[in-house]
């Protein structure tokens, strides 16, 4: 019973790693099934995001197990091993937990605190409910993970960054234009914080919205989203002459927008003034269009500058949210390791022992005149009865069982034993 | 009686000056109506010194250095109040109140008397003539401000350091719409003062063109706008080169108002 994550996000691989290792659309629901028929592997989640493609496995070897979903990785998206070589990254034990929950609170985000990570992540763990993929480990270690998400956002103010950077975006397009509602606006890519900041720019007031993803169905489906246009990925730079804010998140691994490129939109625009958000990391344009006259290139740090006034402040916000995660990390672990079976024997036989206490002290408080030998005799019977009932479980538990977690939690669910006060 | 009035105008645009300067660094709701009534008190009086000055003389007061450079200062007023019940913009008395009050400072140095009109002067050109220029003259003096306003803005959004006056500066589109509009109403304006300029000089001394100095500038000047107004259609010129554009235009104009008179004696003999 370990917990194992396996994957990559938007800091260890490029866009294009990400792309290939992707379950999107259909591959996702055949890709979990699939994950969950490895014979290693008893419960199975797939998380995947713009930024981050992970498996969430509940694993007994966890080298073994490892070691088969990279070579379940490499032959469903049809890569060669070697190619995901460095590309993945591997945890098991706390680091798996803590590093989940991290995920779920926004903290391993490319923004940190947007809040649409939760939201994916609540999804992944439907669709592992909906197809039984999951069991009663990583249903625990999902609800903990929510749980966990919705202390940091109410109890930190992590949430408010994410929100204030596309704020601090739109404030500053009414800086730069004077009217938002007659501007034309282009979502190049997609992404969680690239959409927040375009659901703001048009929840003030810009309507003419133009999209352009490199998968044509996705550009359709945000398209759908704003009521916009789809682009041809291809057309991109035509059709920023008629741009004036564009929000750039493809997370191509280069520029994908050079100066001299910009230089001749520019001159078609007649010199129209331009604002280009770039959320990208890598960055996708060149930092040097931001030279050119009336075009205002921002990246994240950009933002992330005009945000921070105070540091020190999101420092410590930042310092109170893995304080939070390291506490659920903690219960979370009590819980799993009241789990084994030598802890749930002990406990089993100590509740019965308890039981039988209390009874005998009840009836012999009740049978005023008992002699000793029938005491012992009536104490021995309840012993026996005790050791009789309990002992099938106590050695299914000793027992090398298949299924020894599934039999320790139902073992301690039938008998009434809790490691920890349940939160459901 | 008519300097008093002056005198008092002068007063108040000085207040609005110094209230609009400190408006920079901190302002609020009670100093930007204070300003904005000392600027309507400081345009009533100056008005009234103007008509005063009309009646007093019997012809537009417009035809010496001190009369001509307060009616200049009096058309900015005029398009300062335009541009304030139009645009509400932020900050723009404290880069326009300054241009104003410091016009009228050099009026008040010049010399006030009223002496008999020559008779070049005697003319309905007179009217004509100097109220195009000194309207156009007052627009483009209006884009010089809103100018300088472009460049802080710009320079704040394009640095990414957001501080200052950039949450009180208006959008730079809003003020580059408002440079565009000023210049293309002081083009047709300058261009008019230019035409009915020739034709009174055809009237008074038999040529359309005497290559006297305030024409010479006056052709230079309106070559600026016809390039600040050329560029932006066909190349695009706008936001920044505009905004210096039209900086330097005014200061042409500034050059061809003053200096002029400092450097040596044209035709135009009143001025």
């Amino acid at each position: 019973m370990n917990v194992l994550v396996v994957g990559l996000n938007h800091k260890i691989a490029d866009v294009e790693v990400r792309e290939k290792l992707a379950f999107s659309g259909s591959k996702l629901e055949e890709g979990l099934l699939r994950f969950r028929e490895l014979p290693e592997v008893e419960e199975a989640i797939i998380l995947s995001t713009c930024n981050r493609v992970e498996l969430y496995a509940n694993v007994r070897d966890v080298k073994k197990a490892s070691e088969a979903i990279r070579q379940f990785l490499s032959d469903f998206h049809n890569i060669r091993r070697e190619a995901l070589g460095g590309a993945l990254y591997i945890y098991d034990d706390v680091e798996a937990v803590r590093h989940i929950l991290r995920v779920a609170s926004s903290l391993d985000s490319m923004v940190v605190g947007e809040p649409q990570i939760l939201g994916q992540l609540k999804d992944a763990f439907e669709l592992g409910l909906s197809k039984k993929t999951t069991g009663f480990l990583l249903n625990k270690l999902m609800k903990k993970s929510i749980s966990a998400a919705k202390r940091v956002r109410t109890e930190t103010k992590i949430a408010e960054n994410a929100v204030s950077i596309s704020f601090a975006a739109v404030e500053l397009a009414k800086k730069i234009f004077s009217e938002l509602s007659t501007r034309v606006f282009m979502l190049l890519g997609a992404g969680e914080m690239a959409e927040l900041a375009a659901r703001h720019l048009i929840g003030n007031g810009v309507r003419d919205v133009l999209v352009a993803n490199r998968t044509y169905e996705r550009a359709c489906d945000l398209a759908k989203e704003f009521n916009g246009r789809a682009l041809n990925f291809d057309d991109f730079i035509q059709e920023m002459v008629h741009a004036d804010i564009v929000i750039c998140s493809t997370g191509a691994p280069s520029y994908i927008l050079q100066k001299t490129q910009m230089q001749k939109v520019m001159k078609e625009r007649k010199q129209k003034q331009v604002f280009i958000i770039d959320i990208s990391v890598p960055r996708n344009i060149d930092p040097e269009i931001n030279e050119l006259e009336n075009v205002y290139l921002y990246n994240v740090d950009d933002l992330q500058g005009i945000v921070d006034t105070n540091v020190f402040e999101r420092q410590k916000e930042a310092e109170k949210a893995e304080r939070i995660i390291e506490e659920e990390v903690e219960t979370f672990l009590k819980w799993q390791s009241s789990l084994d079976s030598v802890p749930t024997i002990k406990a089993l036989r100590e509740k019965a022992e308890e039981i039988k206490n209390e009874e005998l002290e009840k009836l012999l408080n009740k049978l005023q005149d008992v002699g000793e030998k029938e005491r012992e005799a009536i104490e021995y019977m309840a012993a026996a009865i005790v050791n009789k009932l309990i002992h099938p479980p106590t050695a299914a538990l000793k027992e090398d069982n298949e299924n020894k977690d599934l039999l320790v939690a139902a073992i301690r669910r039938l008998y009434g034993i809790n490691g920890e006060k349940s939160e459901d | 009686m008519g300097i008093l009035l002056f005198e008092l105008a002068l007063t108040f645009y000085f207040a609005a000056t110094i209230i609009s300067i400190t408006e920079l660094f901190k302002g609020s709701k009670i100093t930007s109506k204070l300003m904005f009534l000392s600027v309507v008190l400081g345009f009533a009086l100056h008005s009234l010194s103007i008509i005063y000055r009309y009646f007093t003389a019997g012809h537009l007061p417009i035809t010496n250095p001190h009369e001509a450079t307060s009616f200049f200062a009096w058309c900015i007023v005029l398009i300062f109040f335009v541009l304030h019940f139009r645009y509400k913009i932020g900050l723009l008395s404290s880069f326009v109140m300054p241009i104003i009050f410091l016009m009228m400072l050099v009026a008040s140095f010049l010399s006030r008397d009223i002496k008999p009109l020559s008779p070049v002067l005697q003319s309905y050109w007179l009217g004509i003539h100097t109220v195009f220029a000194f309207i156009g003259n007052a627009a483009f003096a209006m884009a010089f401000g809103i100018g300088i306003m472009y460049l802080i803005q710009e320079h704040y959004v394009k640095s990414k350091r957001l501080g200052g006056l950039y949450e009180r500066l208006p959008s730079l589109q809003t003020l580059d719409d408002i440079n565009y509009r000023l210049i293309t109403l002081g083009f047709p304006l300058l261009t008019l003062a230019i035409i009915t300029g020739a034709l009174w000089a055809e009237n008074a001394w038999g040529r359309l063109w005497n290559w006297d100095p305030r024409e010479t500038w006056s052709l230079i000047t309106w070559l600026i706008y016809a390039i600040v107004l050329h560029a932006r259609l066909v190349a695009g010129w706008r936001g920044r080169r505009a905004a210096i554009l039209s900086i330097i235009g005014f200061l042409t104009i500034i050059i061809a108002f003053f200096g002029i008179k400092l450097i040596g004696k044209g035709l135009h003999v009143f001025l």
